[in-house]
């Protein structure tokens, strides 16, 4: 059983189910009711913050993160949530901080943050429509403004999906636990400041949140112990789905079909040319990328935030056995569109090189390249990206796009 | 609206009476973070999103312009992806979620008798200027979640839930922001 989580319609464009409008629509509703009844309706409330009276924001805000962060690894540790699937904004380090301290600018001089603001408004609360109008007119400024530094704006210190375990090599579970710590540190230091600046009588706090915080801690632990699922372990789960797919040939796709989509514009082709370096160095479809199988997975969060919708994966190895386990890592992966270049490199070479006298056939092993080349050429053969009116072109077309939506939203956010 | 006056009168249905509530006092941050964490987390289950606020305001401005002057949106390279063409910039899991948040913090608000038309601000500090800086904030605080691509909500809380690199870093910038420009502002609000 794969994970049921996310849910299947939710993964699609929203016009093939419009009811999932109204889903978002009830979590929107709940949103701006726990928002309300914690106080963020109310500018004074949320400026106090800043100045230490009242730490109600980093209260409800960080209780908010570690909250729904273990909830989300406990579920992605017992199998019912594919964290592949979760949006996971992307990193534009640069842009990030540089809006970030904007944010804060406005936030401190504003009262609110535009969620907030959105509760204010609705509680008719005139400086929270007023911050909104502001916002309103931020947003139209932003989309007027930002060409003029795009190109600063698209790629400074671009680093696409990147967690903090990421950052830091650790595994997951045990950057969940230093998280909580540091929010139940925050949390004790938060007290301490209420109580001086604040005066207020700390001893009249609910015990119950020694509790809450006993839970985190544990629930923590729990994802330190179980782990997340391996991609070993995700393909065992998919695999009487997916196993079909692969002796019933579906997605074995031919060189010509290959060269039939790298040539389509409408297609957004990827090769992963998964052989040593030394047979990719020799030769290499056009635009192929080499990557060896067992650091697929570090490739895999680059390859989540390719656009979902026209996206074609091509893996391939000299024959198809490294390139078939390249497919189940990824598919494995929750990577959609995969296919495996059918007969591999050599029956490529088989199909377009039959006219290049640099390129000849010498018997090989299994897998193994079955040509010899007079030069390191890589993709500068003709046969890397031959013309395909040259050549008869005569296969059966396997590729079937499983068109997703994109999380981010297009414009993002 | 504004009084918590008795309400004396004989008919059955009273609007005053459903309105007009006593005043409730929020409930405890740390019992409102559970809550907060749980729909959030139940956002990401269900639908693999997060929560969002400027993403939205985003998407009905450009709605807006998309009405107006649709020439000019193909023509600038941030509106183009949103409403280029014949695409709807209203067609976003964020708009839906904005329009819930607006209904469930209005209900919030009757339902505790928090409700009512008033200026929340500092007591050194006029409407006039509580409404110009709360515009210029708005401003500037919605111009910087665009460049960093969400605001406190579709960054700081989702992104910092699902453990994004630049989601930390991020928030750790809106609260330095902040707290730097605090004592400088501090005549606003105390």
């Amino acid at each position: 059983m794969q994970p049921i989580f996310p849910l299947q319609p939710f993964l699609l464009p929203f016009s093939q189910n419009p009811w999932t409008y109204a889903v978002f629509a009830v979590i929107g509703f709940f949103f701006g009711y726990v928002l309300e009844i914690s106080g963020f309706g109310n500018s004074k409330k949320l400026a106090a913050q800043f100045y230490f009276k009242d730490l109600t924001v980093l209260k409800v805000m960080f209780t908010a993160i570690v909250t729904a962060m273990v909830l989300i690894f406990l579920s992605s540790a017992i199998g019912i949530l594919d964290f592949n699937l979760v949006y996971v904004p992307e990193t534009h380090l640069w842009p990030g901080i540089v809006g970030g301290v904007i944010m804060g600018v406005g936030f401190i001089i504003g009262g609110f943050c535009p969620g907030t603001s959105l509760v204010s408004a609705s509680t008719l609360k005139v400086d929270g429509i007023v911050f909104l109008i502001g916002a309103l007119f931020g947003v139209w400024a932003f989309g007027e403004t930002v060409q003029y530094y795009w190109s600063w704006w698209n790629s400074s210190g671009y680093l696409g999906r990147l967690t903090l375990m990421d950052v830091f090599h650790l595994p997951t579970g045990v950057v969940v636990l230093l998280v909580v710590f540091m929010a139940l540190f925050m949390f004790w230091g938060g007290e301490q400041l209420e109580r001086i600046f604040g005066k207020r009588d700390m001893s009249r706090e609910p015990r119950l949140r020694f509790a809450g915080a006993g839970a985190l801690v544990l629930g923590a632990l729990a994802v330190i112990l179980i782990g997340q699922p391996t991609t070993a372990q995700k393909w065992a789960q998919i695999a009487p789905l997916k196993e079909p797919v692969l002796t019933n040939r579906e997605v074995q796709i031919a060189p010509g079909e290959v060269l039939t989509s790298m040539a389509d514009d409408a297609l957004n082709v990827i090769l992963l040319d998964v052989r040593p370096e030394t047979d990719y160095n020799l030769f290499h479809l056009y635009g192929a990328r080499n990557v060896q199988l067992e650091q697929l997975d570090i490739l895999v969060p680059e390859l989540l935030r390719e656009p979902p919708a026209n996206t074609v994966y091509v893996v391939m190895s000299n024959d198809e056995q490294d390139a078939t386990l390249a497919w189940m890592s990824l598919t494995a992966e929750s990577i959609s569109n995969v296919y495996i270049l059918e007969g591999g490199v050599n029956n490529w070479l088989r199909t377009f090189a039959k006219d290049e006298p640099a390129i000849t056939p010498v018997p090989a092993a299994s897998d193994r390249l079955a040509f010899r080349f007079s030069a390191a050429l890589g993709q500068r053969y003709d046969a890397a990206n031959p013309d395909a009116l040259e050549h008869q072109l005569i296969y059966t077309p396997k590729i079937k796009l499983e068109r997703k939506r994109s999380p981010s939203g297009g414009g993002c956010g | 609206m504004t009084s918590i006056s008795p309400v004396k009168t004989n008919s059955k249905f009273n609007l005053r009476k459903i309105l007009v509530r006593p005043e409730k006092p929020y409930v405890h941050p740390y019992a409102g973070g559970v809550m907060l964490g749980i729909v959030l987390f139940l956002a990401f289950l269900i639908t693999r999103n997060g929560l969002g606020a400027s993403g939205g305001m985003n998407r009905l401005v450009a709605g807006v312009e998309d009405a107006l002057v649709p020439g000019h949106i193909d023509r600038t390279p941030y509106l183009l992806k949103l409403a280029g063409g014949s695409l709807n910039p209203l067609d976003d899991w964020s708009v839906p979620v904005l329009l819930g948040a607006l209904v469930g913090g209005a209900a919030a608000g009757l339902l505790n008798g928090r409700t009512k038309i008033e200026i929340n601000k500092g007591p050194q500090v006029s409407n006039r200027t509580r409404l110009i800086t709360a515009f210029i904030g708005g401003a500037l605080f919605a111009y910087g979640a665009r460049m960093a691509r969400g605001c406190t909500s579709g960054q700081a809380l989702s992104g910092g839930a699902a453990l994004s690199a630049g989601s930390w870093a991020l928030m750790m910038c809106i609260f330095a922001g902040a707290y730097g420009l605090a004592y400088f502002v501090r005549k606003l609000w105390n």
